[in-house]
């Protein structure tokens, strides 16, 4: 159900992953890569993964999910290598009887990626390239689990 | 003992290898393995405060012990999406 892919994602094939009969809807989240950052006009970015550790990660967030939203199906698929603009590092796709419990667990997951998944970006700019650093991860903190679970309900 | 030290993103670049072999005492834990690596490459004490650790590809507290043949990680602020 989660990937790390060094090839084009493939919406179609995430959705379809988690579709079953007994959902009667399918949320999803594609994070692309947008052609400016802090003033700067982004050329790519180049994504780096500690791959078996990703999975895992991607695996909790599902069970974390699960345990607000029972009947959601999740799969959450993450690039590496190089993304043009424009162009998909991630694909989320949440599925569940209700389109409420799939809009909030595609939103839950797609926060939990930023802050725990061992993923990183290497935004190449105009004049330069440098590591994007963000969340420190601390998988057990519960406090960030909160934020996002509070995002995911707002 | 020998541990095997994976290095990722920034921290990788600073010491210029994505994998390194290391002997580390009896009684090591990931955060002597993190000093003794900093001494070794300066510019990574910086990031004391805010890397992750991991042993054998499951997230670790930095107190965690290390034995022989483990793969350790350390993994610099993320930024997947």
């Amino acid at each position: 159900m989660h990937a790390i892919s060094a090839y084009p994602l493939d919406v179609a094939a995430v959705i379809a992953e988690v579709s079953r009969a007994t959902c009667g809807a399918v949320a999803t989240f594609v994070g692309t890569t947008r052609d400016h950052n802090q003033r700067r006009r982004v050329l790519y970015l180049e994504y780096e993964a500690y791959e078996p550790l990703a999975i895992r990660c991607f695996e909790r967030i599902e069970a974390e999910a699960r345990e607000r939203w029972p009947e959601v199906g999740l799969a959450i698929h993450h690039r590496i290598g190089r993304v043009d603009v424009g162009a998909p590092s991630v694909v989320i796709a949440a599925a569940s009887p209700h389109r409420a419990d799939a809009f909030a667990t595609a939103r839950y997951a797609i926060e939990r990626v930023k802050q725990i998944a061992p993923i990183w970006k290497r935004e190449y700019f105009e004049g330069g390239e440098h590591w994007i650093e963000g969340a420190v991860a601390h998988p057990d903190d519960q406090v960030a689990r909160q934020a996002a679970l509070a995002r995911a309900c707002g | 003992m020998r541990v095997t030290v994976r290095l990722f993103a920034r921290l990788r670049d600073i010491a210029g290898a994505a994998e390194l072999q290391r002997e580390v005492g009896d009684g090591a834990t990931l955060r002597t393995v993190w000093h003794a690596l900093a001494r070794e490459f300066p510019e990574l004490e910086r990031y004391t405060a805010s890397i992750s650790g991991a042993v054998n590809e499951e997230y670790a507290r930095m107190d965690a012990r290390v034995n022989d043949g483990d793969e350790v990680a350390f993994l610099p602020p993320v930024s997947g999406g």
